[in-house]
């Protein structure tokens, strides 16, 4: 990537599979109340928007790793995934 | 001269007071509170972190404390092998800051738990429950949304093999879900204890218990030693 260029990344954090997430049951509920049927399960995560450019010497996505290695996911119980796309001029 | 204590103090800190009250006034130690901006941590014996919600608990429970410029110095410190104990947010800063394993999530109930809990001591072979007897149950109050305890199954049987559980929640008592009961965990080399129940509120009878004074003790005497 070019540092000319800016970026538009999109983070989603969600808890590991062995995590219990109680307010995503708790929906899973709310839902099931509302009388829709087939749902299966609920898990809340968590989505972030930043608009980036790459820095001398570091790719993008390394500094969105380390980003999201150190603060905003907990990798004790969570598991991170992003997405990196051009930003409209 | 009595050992000096740092009561560290963060933006949403709530606790502060009482762990200064109890340490200082209660137990008779040189102790002040240190601004989660100081860079130095020199002449202290001990570091104490309150409860509270540092950074009104954005992202997750102690998650940008962990940044605060005294956490470079915190760590520093219990890397030398010093006393660092932390209560409910500040137990969970620690889990944050990677100086205690595991995570502390929402309590299973979704619920904000604010009770007088029924603890165990799980192990009275730490520097931080020396004064207690085995088994000894005690009545701490505990004050929480964020307190369920959680580490893979392969983490827990670290915990135990190294004797890490410092307290449990009496059977039949867990007010969070957390796993195993667990209420209090120290790191491996026993120097750095959290734990969500609040000793620092049980330290007079006329506010319902003392069952928090040995813990100080045992700390302070784990100094002297």
């Amino acid at each position: 990537m070019t540092s000319s260029k800016n970026y538009k990344v999109t983070v989603y954090v969600t808890y590991k599979e062995s995590v219990l997430d109680p307010q995503g049951q708790a929906v899973k509920g709310a839902i099931s109340r509302m009388g829709y049927e087939g749902i299966d399960s609920v898990r809340i995560g968590k989505y972030f928007e930043i608009m980036a450019h790459p820095s001398d010497g570091t790719t993008l996505e390394e500094t969105i790793d380390a980003i999201c290695d150190k603060l905003l996911a907990n990798p004790n119980m969570e598991t991170y995934r992003y997405e990196i796309a051009e930003a409209q001029a | 001269m009595s050992p000096r204590f740092a009561v560290i103090v963060f933006p949403g800190s709530n606790c502060d007071k009482d762990l200064l009250w109890g340490i200082k006034n209660i137990a008779g130690m040189n102790a002040e509170f240190v601004r989660h901006d100081a860079t130095d941590l020199s002449g202290f014996d001990a570091v104490l972190i309150p409860g509270g919600f540092s950074y009104g608990d954005y992202l997750r429970c102690g998650a940008i404390a962990r940044f605060s410029p005294v956490m470079n110095e915190v760590r520093r410190f219990a890397d030398e092998g010093k006393p660092v104990f932390g209560t409910c947010n500040g137990f969970q800063i620690l889990c944050e800051a990677g100086l205690l394993p595991g995570a502390l999530l929402r309590n299973t109930s979704l619920r904000f738990v604010c009770e007088t809990a029924q603890i165990e001591v799980a192990n009275n072979a730490t520097r931080f429950t020396s004064k207690y007897d085995p088994d000894q149950l005690l009545r701490l109050p505990v004050a929480h949304a964020e307190g369920r305890y959680t580490v893979t199954a392969e983490e827990l049987e670290q915990l135990k093999a190294n004797n890490q559980i410092a307290f449990r929640y009496a059977k039949g008592h867990n007010p969070n879900g957390s796993v195993d009961d667990i209420a209090g965990v120290t790191n491996k080399a026993g120097n750095v204890l959290g734990m969500m129940p609040h000793p620092e509120r049980a330290v007079e009878t006329l506010l319902g218990s003392d069952d928090g004074l040995p813990f100080f003790a045992s700390l302070i005497d784990s100094l002297a030693a």
